[in-house]
């Protein structure tokens, strides 16, 4: 807040939407300004239109299905709206930039990086080549890129994820824009490298004096890096104001609940659970994934997911197993259903090794350690009716086809669905609700240990809260073993009694989640948790219905 | 408040009712709809507009179309009726396409399945096996095989389905290859269900709509054969086919070109439709392919 002559203006803007779509406008009478020097974040679930807000500045709407209604668009005092395409131009990517969400696609895999900044060098600096050179390697330097002059020459496959999105964020700074629309720049990245890029994109407008307009659905993220918030909710704005004002005085009931929803970073206190007999034990589990490559492909390094691994699991206890990406998290999980065979070790269902049993055995074993999985659209069959899709586990099991869908019924109202949803198809469902019926598909089974894969992570954060809670109430309930792999630590410290960390395969920390959280021995695990979004800020108000 | 997660939605109109509006969009389509509509009824109609065996004299020889009311596309040089073998030959031409079709989609939807879902070693055998089949030419094949089997229609039927069932072999096996690894299918094997339950009730219904478009391809393709086969005289003799008729219109081409171009057109207006009605249920089965 330097000073404060505004950028972007946007006055009453309402984007129409095709006939036929959910709701006649995508954004109702937006009213919002992004001063120079300033970052303001639009906060909202899917589907509230703030991709759609960004689409309208830029002119990249796809019209003429969606098409700006009314109101005006001010880009340093000129009407964005009423220029031509080819002055619009001569805008985009020079005074006004983007940053998308997935630097891999946003990134053309065929040309280097440097080929893909001189690009945009080229096209909007005079200049010559090496002078062109000389600024793209200043920039890649600029956003901490180590050995800038290799990244020039790499191709984008060729760099991590978080360097990916550094390059993207160089090409968006390249020209010194004056203002930068991030359009959920750091949802597809690791917690570490989240905090670094938000760092940065803080750093980098403080010295530029630019105004960003950043999107997010995620508070932590707004409390981390925002100067003012616009809050949308099925594009209508519902509040604005100084960040540090919504965050922790929200007025308006959605953001209210909406920040009611952010899980709190106090874990639960612990269960004393260790007398009760261990219902799932891992010991000495490795997995490595072979080198694939043939004659000319050239070798490829194995990699090794999962590096003797032993844990074990209590009745009615919760078991957190946590990290990054590349971690292993998810390999445990496949490895402990046997939906991926392990390179060698045990996995002990009360007392039976299913890493032993023959493959008849397994299928009855099968019944007592069901999964969850994390994106309830692919893995719900689309072709079948949901109490088909309740009821297959039983009925393989020999239980009776109409005794099963009965059953599927009953199950429905335990995950709060109504009878009338049994005989539709996913596709009808909203992402929770598919969710709630990936639940009750293994509930069907009875089974002793359930084991969650990520199964909040691609939902939005009110229904997170919601099936959270209700994954909590069943657990305590019917006195369910739950191992649960995340990679959100705010999540974890809801739903578990004990947390593994893991980093590369390997276990690096293990203990009950309180005393984890609040004392981390091991480097990474000190690293992780001082790198989750907003960790200095505490949601107000706690909503029990919602939370 | 927010509104609760488990409110459910309207609920949306059955499949049926999507499906026939999406493919209604396809102008081309409704035309091979029609088309097809007329073949099919002109197959149903066959024994009661035209009483009596299509192949028995039915007035001089070689009277062109539109001369004589009694047949009105005229008569072939043995006086047989146009106008009956074109609806006795929809018959044939029908019956071949719909057996034939359903014959090698079997084949290779099994053939395709095993080798697309279990990969390896099943997956190299079945592949080099339909490689072999894939070397030799369709016809060529054909013709060895009803050069063996002999000229009967069931056997003209089976060696048509034997020599088509690569390509929706292949087809399949691409489909198994990429549906397999889905989140859906590691669901069900969690639940205990058999392999043989996975590739025909989780696996097979997700990858019918691209079968079920291909399966237009390939009976436009078997009419086509058999009319081939007809023309160089391999046709079942004791039935009007349209491939026969053009077979033995050929000898009089100069003289009387209707005897051969009529039930070409027939062909034509046929294998047209199948194509439509191929390039419709695409369109309708696979919205998100377009655009």
């Amino acid at each position: 807040m330097t000073n404060n002559t505004p950028v972007l203006e946007i006055q009453d803007l309402t984007v129409a939407l095709p006939k036929g779509a959910d709701r006649p406008f995508a954004l109702e009478g937006l009213n919002l300004t992004v001063n120079s020097g300033e970052i303001v974040c639009l906060v909202g679930e899917s589907g509230s239109g703030k991709s759609l807000s960004a689409g309208a500045v830029m002119r990249l709407l796809p019209e003429p299905d969606v098409h700006v209604a009314a109101g005006s668009i001010r880009f340093n005092g000129q009407d964005l709206l009423a220029i031509s395409e080819t002055e619009m131009k001569a805008i985009r990517g020079n005074r006004i930039s983007m940053i998308f969400q997935e630097p891999m696609t946003a990134l053309n895999p065929q040309k280097t990086v440097g080929w893909q900044i001189d690009e945009v060098l080229r096209l909007h600096m005079k200049g010559n080549r090496a002078a062109r050179k000389a600024h793209a390697i200043e920039m890649l330097n600029r956003v901490h890129i180590p050995d800038p002059v290799s990244a020039y020459n790499a191709y984008p496959h060729q760099i991590s994820g978080g360097q990916r999105q550094r390059v993207m964020i160089a090409m968006s700074l390249c020209l010194s824009p004056r203002l930068i629309i991030a359009d959920e720049p750091t949802t597809a990245l690791d917690v570490t490298t989240q905090l670094q890029i938000l760092k940065l994109i803080r750093e980098l407008q403080e010295q530029e004096g630019a105004g960003v307009l950043f999107i997010t659905h995620d508070f932590g993220v707004v409390a981390e890096i925002a100067d003012k918030v616009v809050v949308l909710r099925q594009g209508e704005m519902v509040e604005h104001g100084p960040a540090a004002e919504v965050l922790n005085s929200p007025q308006h009931p959605y953001t209210q609940a909406l920040i009611a929803s952010v899980p709190a970073l106090t874990p639960p206190p612990a269960k004393p659970v260790s007398t009760m007999p261990v219902v799932l034990k891992g010991t000495g589990l490795n997995k490595t994934f072979a080198a694939r490559g043939g004659l000319l492909s050239g070798k490829r390094k194995a990699v090794t997911a999962v590096k003797d691994l032993s844990f074990h699991l209590h009745k009615g206890e919760t078991l957190g197993v946590v990290g990054e990406s590349g971690s292993g998290k998810t390999t445990v999980s496949r490895i402990v259903t046997r939906l991926l065979e392990a390179d060698s070790g045990a996995v002990e269902v009360d007392g039976t090794d299913l890493l032993a049993c023959s493959p008849r055995e397994l299928r009855a074993m099968r019944k007592e350690i069901q999964m969850v999985f994390q994106d309830p659209m692919a893995s719900l069959n689309p072709r079948k009716r949901v109490v088909d899709l309740i009821a297959q586990g039983p009925i393989a099991h020999g239980e009776k086809p109409e005794k099963a869908r009965a059953r599927a019924r009953d199950l429905l109202e335990l995950v709060e669905l109504s009878p009338s949803a049994a005989t539709r198809f996913p596709h009808e469902f909203s992402g929770g609700q598919r969710q709630r019926i990936g639940i009750a598909r293994a509930l069907a089974m009875e089974p002793k240990v359930i084991v969650a894969d990520e199964p909040v992570s691609a939902l939005d954060v009110s229904v997170q809260a919601q099936v959270l809670k209700l994954l909590a109430d069943l657990r305590d309930r019917m006195d369910l073993s739950l191992l649960f792999v995340t990679h959100d630590l705010r999540v974890a410290a809801q739903l578990c009694d004990r947390i593994i960390v893991m980093q590369k395969g390997e276990i690096v920390e293990q203990g009950e989640t309180a005393s984890v959280f609040a004392d981390p021995k091991h480097e990474y695990t000190q690293n992780l948790l001082s790198s989750i979004p907003g960790r200095d800020w505490t949601p107000p108000t706690r909503n029990t219905d919602a939370a | 408040m927010t509104t609760l997660d488990t409110d459910l939605r309207p609920p949306q109109p059955p499949r049926l009712v999507v499906f026939w509006h999406r493919y209604r969009r396809n102008r081309a389509a409704l035309l091979g709809l029609f088309l097809f509509a007329i073949v099919v009824l002109m197959a149903l109609t066959a024994g009661l507009i035209e009483p009596g065996d299509p192949l028995r004299r039915a007035g001089p020889p070689l009277t062109p179309p539109f001369v004589d009311m009694a047949t009105p596309l005229g008569t072939d040089q043995l006086g047989r009726d146009i106008l009956a073998g074109i609806f006795y030959g929809a018959r044939i031409s029908l019956l071949i396409g719909v057996a034939a079709t359903l014959i090698s989609i079997a084949i290779g939807v099994v053939i395709g399945a095993l080798s697309g879902y279990f990969g390896g070693w099943v997956d190299d055998l079945l592949m080099r096996i339909t490689e072999a089949f894939q070397t030799i030419p369709n016809f060529v094949l054909l013709l060895t095989l009803v050069a063996i089997l002999g000229s009967k229609i069931e056997w003209i039927t089976l060696a048509i389905g034997l020599v088509s069932w690569t390509a929706p072999a292949r087809m399949v096996r691409a489909e198994f290859m990429s549906l397999r690894g889905r989140e859906f299918v590691d669901a069900a094997r969690n639940l205990g269900v058999t392999n043989t339950s996975i590739i025909f009730k989780e696996i097979l219904p997700n990858a019918l709509p691209p079968i079920i478009v291909y399966a237009s391809v390939i009976m436009a393709l078997a009419i086509l054969l058999e009319s081939a086969l007809a023309f160089l005289g391999l046709g079942d003799p004791n039935y009007a086919s349209w491939g026969n008729m053009i077979g033995q219109g050929r000898a009089v081409l100069r003289t009387a070109w209707y005897c051969a171009a009529i039930p070409g057109i027939a062909i034509v207006l046929t294998v047209l439709s199948f194509s439509l009605l191929g390039e419709g249920l695409n369109d309708a089965l696979n919205p998100r392919q377009k655009k």
